[in-house]
């Protein structure tokens, strides 16, 4: 019951709010608080209570949600993530929406079932909804085309690595697994085990925005800063990385999922944590460090470090949604996200820039804040699962991670420049009161949820534990680069492929978009041109066809019968002329006639 | 029962004829809506007092010409219940949709309420007779529906063209019947009697024939590639009503006959040609999907995706045949999901084509490229749009994701590729419905050039939203909470599935 009301309460009142209009505007902020407040309060009893319900949904296939640890430790993170936003995006003029509380509200509940899910079909449900949420809000400026554009990639990009999760849920019931149960999944028989697991993986790949499917993350920052903060911290590309830490039995017995998963984790860690440090637009840099530090997560399943994975997770949905929302406080305030312009923003505002540098050291690594603890959590189980070569990468992109972390501090701290800031919209000038309390809150979580794994057991308990000489190298590390980044400060370069986020975007657009849209193209011509033609010219052949019929053969067959009734009327003519009505005549031919017939009597006799 | 849902709108259509053209619009109107009332309610009766595992019921059954074995037997069970009930909800959505029709009214209604008996027929017949004259009668009122009130000229070749070609397949559907009429011994043309004979287990090339000459009549009527051509005309000239009606009931009563005359008589074919089943749906899942995606004209593309959403249908009742390597859940999911998704396929599209009519009548035409940005001037008719647009690209939470899920979970493993490639399909409908919401609803605002005066363009009325939104909502509630629904169907489908397998 407590369960099933976690899920109602977001959606139904998302739902609710999402379909009211206009007229709910003026109430809807304080409602969505109020809710995502009871939505936290819920989730924090069900992840004491640890229920599970299920309900039928399909023929053999239940819907079947519970909560465990690593559930638990999803859902109180994704309620409170939601509450931060909506008390942030109360601040915002633009944002006091019925349709945007009731889109968040209506997304987050999509993620508490997708975390608690115990069935494919449950999940797969949830997870596509939240597909659909993020277009929206993506999109939520729907008068900017480049806005309405950036969803589209999105929901389209999660989609087309959806097909693996529909993929995978009939190649679970083909391996026999008829309830789809997750932690059934497993034991599917092989061939069907391989596809059930690559279905599994590049869905969870794709959600995660991690390679080669990332550049729908760079378009997603056409959307508000706090969908933004919610989109990279708690939900959305989170899902990805939750999904597989929980189908960590479902790799290992492939064989070969474990290692992908592994090293596209860790290669995206390292490559667009160097994406990141290329960029000059602060929401790019922080999206692109969304899809490195989720690469950390998706190295942690790779290599089978749950607790580790679930540990970065949570830190960085702190860390992430704190930096989020300051970059959205800025951006509100003087109407720009380039670091160049946002020179100085930090002293004009002191108590943003101090949480926005906690949560920058916290993303830098720096001890003793929780990433650094949660990565060198995740390294650790890579060091002894997943070999040296796979760490090395690892530990490069936390130091490439030290560095724009360090870049981006650097420039918020400079000294104002003089002439007054380019901007991309009208600056507010101020932050509104009700920003400031999510950004101190969540800087506080980013700085203490190192101590996570002091308090955790079971499952969740961190194993193997770093060691400490592997805590000292990394802490040494990150502090080195993040000290000469500050350093060389704005001399950090900018490479175009790396600004251009590997042009992996033109690449989908090449490789898929265009062909796709010319073989619609194609085949609609041929619709019209070649197979809507031909039954026409069928159609046209049978009146041809009749008139030829009408000219040549009616005439003949017409004709026939027109020469029978001719020949029919002449041989009337002919039986006519006996007919005289002169008595003698008819005598006469009665005589010749009985004559014959004597005549034929005594032939045939 | 049965016979009293079938029959009222006819009586009613009769009684109506006696009242004189010149009485008001809403007299006509008004008895339309009272009639689908009362059906409803009668439907629902029935829904309530059917008990889905015990196969046909409310079973009426009357010698007709009983020389040659045709009776008058009607029954439901839990493949036609679903359907009847589409039937009854969106006749109803229609008539209430139809109360700013100003166009000759009364022949309009009259129209309506002779092929809302005919399509109720056909789902509750259980003679193959009655099922063809249902079949055909179908087409003559909806050739008369699209000529009388579609748009002009074009409308009434469209017209022609819809009444010939699907003419031609019933053709084809009543040489199928009368081969299973020659096979059966004693012969007969009841279904219950032929299902029951399995007159031509042996397979064969008879039998092939058979099931060649039904299955092209009903795939004209689904209609599948390559015999879909007469569709995108017929939706685009026909009105409102007429689209919603032709999309939601008439391209069922194809698929309907996979599932109550094809499979269950002809078991052995069905097997032997399932896999040829299964390529033309996952064809047509694509190719509609692709052409529709080139469209321009809105409901141009919304006709297109049902050949796409059809496809998913034969995909499903395809793999349902195919019973080497594959468990009978697997089936019996594939086949449940094709009955949801005939059901679930009626309610979205029927929105879909009536929110177009929306537009057309506020617009004057369905060109997408004269439109854009409408949401900020009918935020409601947007939302509703949007709605539907996603209801009808699969998203969970509503009806056509539950049926969509169920074809391809139970269809991959025993057609394990051609289902995969099927599966892309959603994306194709997910592209092209956003971009049909990008080029209508979003961006900056631009309503069609109106010569003289503008045109005042409304929200949706109060009459459009009685009609368009419960339909949205019936498809959310299967889409959450499908059990009301899934609970009648899938008795009936493992009886089909058993059926098949014999």
């Amino acid at each position: 019951m407590l369960l099933w009301l976690l899920m109602a309460v977001p959606l139904l009142a998302g739902g609710l709010l999402a379909s009211a209009g206009r007229r709910a505007d003026r109430a809807a902020p304080v409602v969505a608080v109020l809710v995502a407040a009871a939505t936290l309060a819920l989730a924090i009893a069900t992840a004491v209570a640890r229920p599970a319900v299920d309900a039928p949904l399909l023929a053999g296939i239940r819907a079947g949600l519970a909560v465990d640890g690593l559930s638990a430790l999803m859902v109180v993170t994704v309620a409170g993530a939601t509450l931060a936003v909506l008390v942030f995006a109360a601040g915002e003029a633009e944002l006091r929406t019925a349709r945007f509380a009731g889109f968040i509200l209506l997304f987050a509940g999509a993620m508490l079932v997708t975390v608690t899910a115990t069935t494919l079909a449950v999940l797969l449900m949830a997870w596509e909804v939240m597909g659909a949420m993020s277009w929206a809000l993506i999109a939520y400026d729907w008068r900017d085309p480049g806005s309405v554009r950036a969803g589209h990639t999105a929901f389209l990009t999660t989609r087309l690595a959806d097909v693996g999760l529909y993929v995978a849920a009939g190649a679970a019931l083909a391996g026999g697994v008829g309830s789809l149960a997750l932690a059934e999944l497993p034991a599917a028989t092989v061939p069907w085990l391989h596809v059930v697991a690559a279905g599994v993986v590049l869905a969870a790949l794709g959600k995660s925005a991690q390679l080669p499917l990332s550049f729908w993350l760079s378009r997603a920052m056409r959307g508000p800063s706090p969908v933004s903060a919610l989109l990279h911290s708690a939900t959305m590309v989170a899902a990805g990385a939750y999904l597989l830490l929980r189908l960590v039995p479902l790799l290992e017995p492939t064989g070969w999922a474990g290692p992908l998963v592994a090293w596209v984790g860790a290669a995206t860690a390292l490559l667009l944590g160097l994406v990141a440090m290329a960029q000059s637009d602060l929401k790019q840099l922080l999206a692109a460090s969304t899809c490195a530090q989720i690469g950390f997560m998706v190295l942690a399943a790779g290599v089978g470090g749950v607790a580790g994975g679930a540990l970065q997770l949570v830190a960085h949905a702190a860390t992430k949604s704190l930096l989020f929302l300051a970059a959205g406080a800025w951006l509100v305030a003087l109407g720009t996200r380039q670091l160049g312009e946002l020179r100085g923003a930090a002293r004009r505002f002191p108590l943003v820039g101090v949480t926005f540098t906690v949560g920058a050291a916290s993303l830098a690594g720096l001890p003793p804040l929780s990433l650094w603890v949660a990565k060198d959590a995740v390294l650790a189980a890579t060091l002894e699962h997943g070999g040296v070569v796979l760490y090395a990468a690892g530990m490069a992109g936390a130091v490439v991670s030290a560095i724009y972390s360090a870049k981006a501090v650097w420039y918020v701290w400079q000294p104002a420049p003089a002439a007054a800031a380019a901007v991309e919209r009208e600056p507010a000038g101020r932050v509104h009161g009700a920003m400031l309390i999510p950004l101190v809150v969540l800087a506080a979580f980013a700085a203490a949820l190192g101590v996570l794994p002091l308090v955790t057991s079971g499952a969740l308990a961190v194993a193997p534990a770093p060691a400490p000489w592997e805590l000292l190298l990394s802490a040494v590390l990150a502090v080195v680069a993040a000290l000469v980044a500050w350093r060389i400060g704005a001399g950090i370069g900018e490479a175009a492929p790396l600004t251009g986020w590997l042009g992996l975007e033109r690449a989908a657009h090449v490789v898929l978009v265009r062909p796709t849209r010319a073989l619609a193209e194609a085949l609609a011509r041929f619709d019209d041109r070649v197979l809507d033609r031909s039954v026409e010219a069928v159609a046209r052949g049978v009146g041809a066809a009749a008139r030829a019929l009408d000219r040549r053969d009616e005439l003949s067959v017409d004709g026939a019968v027109r020469r029978l009734a001719a020949g029919a009327r002449a041989l009337g003519r002919l039986a006519r002329r006996p007919q005289t009505g002169q008595l003698h005549q008819y005598y006469a031919q009665a005589a010749v006639a009985f004559a014959v017939l004597a005549l034929l009597v005594i032939v045939v006799r | 029962m049965l016979s009293l849902i079938v029959f009222l709108p006819a009586a009613v259509a009769g009684a109506l004829l006696l009242v004189p053209g010149r009485a008001s619009r809403t007299t006509f109107i008004g008895a339309w809506i009272a009639v689908s009332a009362a059906d409803l309610a009668l439907v629902v009766a029935v829904w309530l007092g059917l008990d889905p595992a015990a196969g046909i019921q409310f079973e009426e059954r009357t010698a007709w010409i009983p020389s040659a074995g045709i009776s008058y037997h009607v029954g439901v069970d839990g493949l036609s219940l679903p359907l009847v009930a589409l039937t009854v909800v969106l006749f109803g959505a229609c008539a209430l949709f139809a109360l700013r029709e100003t166009r000759r009214v009364k022949s309009y209604v009259t129209l309506f309420l002779g092929l809302q008996t005919v399509s109720l027929g056909l789902f509750v017949a259980l003679d193959l007779i009655l099922f063809f004259l249902f079949f055909d009668l179908s087409i003559v009122f909806m050739y008369f529906i699209i000529a009388g009130w579609g748009h002009g000229e074009r409308g009434r070749a469209a017209a022609l063209k819809f009444f010939l070609y699907t003419f031609l397949g019933s053709l084809a559907l009543l040489l199928g019947f009368i081969l299973l009429y020659l096979a059966a011994e004693p012969h007969t043309f009841d279904i219950v009697d032929l299902t029951a004979a399995n007159p031509l287990a042996g397979g064969g090339a008879y039998a092939g024939l058979a099931l060649l000459a039904i299955g092209i009549g009903l795939a004209v009527k689904t209609p599948t590639v390559p015999f879909h051509t007469w569709l995108p005309p017929a939706h685009t000239e026909a009105p409102a009503t007429g689209s919603a009606i032709l999309a939601g009931i008439l391209l069922k009563m194809g698929t309907y006959g996979f599932v109550r005359i094809a499979m269950p008589i002809l078991p052995g074919s069905w097997r032997q040609y399932a896999l040829v089943v299964v390529l033309v749906g996952v064809v047509s899942v694509l190719y509609g999907a692709l052409v529709a995606l080139a469209q321009t004209d809105l409901k141009r593309m919304i006709a297109y995706t049902s050949v796409n959403h059809m496809g998913y249908v034969i995909l499903g009742v395809g793999a349902a045949g195919i019973i080497a390597g594959t468990d009978e859940q697997a089936r019996r999911l594939a086949t449940t999901g094709a009955v949801t998704q005939m059901v679930a396929h009626g309610l979205i599209t029927g929105a879909l084509f009536l929110l177009a009519g929306v537009l057309y009548d506020r617009g004057r035409t369905y060109d997408m490229g004269a439109y854009s940005g409408l949401a900020a001037r009918t935020p409601l008719f947007a939302g509703v749009f949007a709605v539907a647009a996603f209801a009808s690209l699969g998203l969970p939470g509503f009806a056509g994701f539950i049926a969509e899920f169920q074809i391809f979970t139970g269809s991959l493993s025993s057609a394990p590729v051609p289902t995969a490639i099927a599966v892309t399909g959603i994306l194709v409908t997910a592209g092209l419905f956003l971009l049909a919401l990008q080029r209508v609803f979003l961006g900056p605002e631009r309503v069609p050039d109106a010569p003289g005066t503008p045109r005042p363009f409304s929200d949706l009325h109060a009459s459009e939203i009685a009609a368009i939104v419960p339909l949205l909502a019936l498809a959310t509630v299967i889409g959450v909470l499908p059990r009301f629904l899934l609970d009648v169907i899938e008795p009936a489908s493992r009886a089909l599935v058993e059926l098949v397998a014999r």
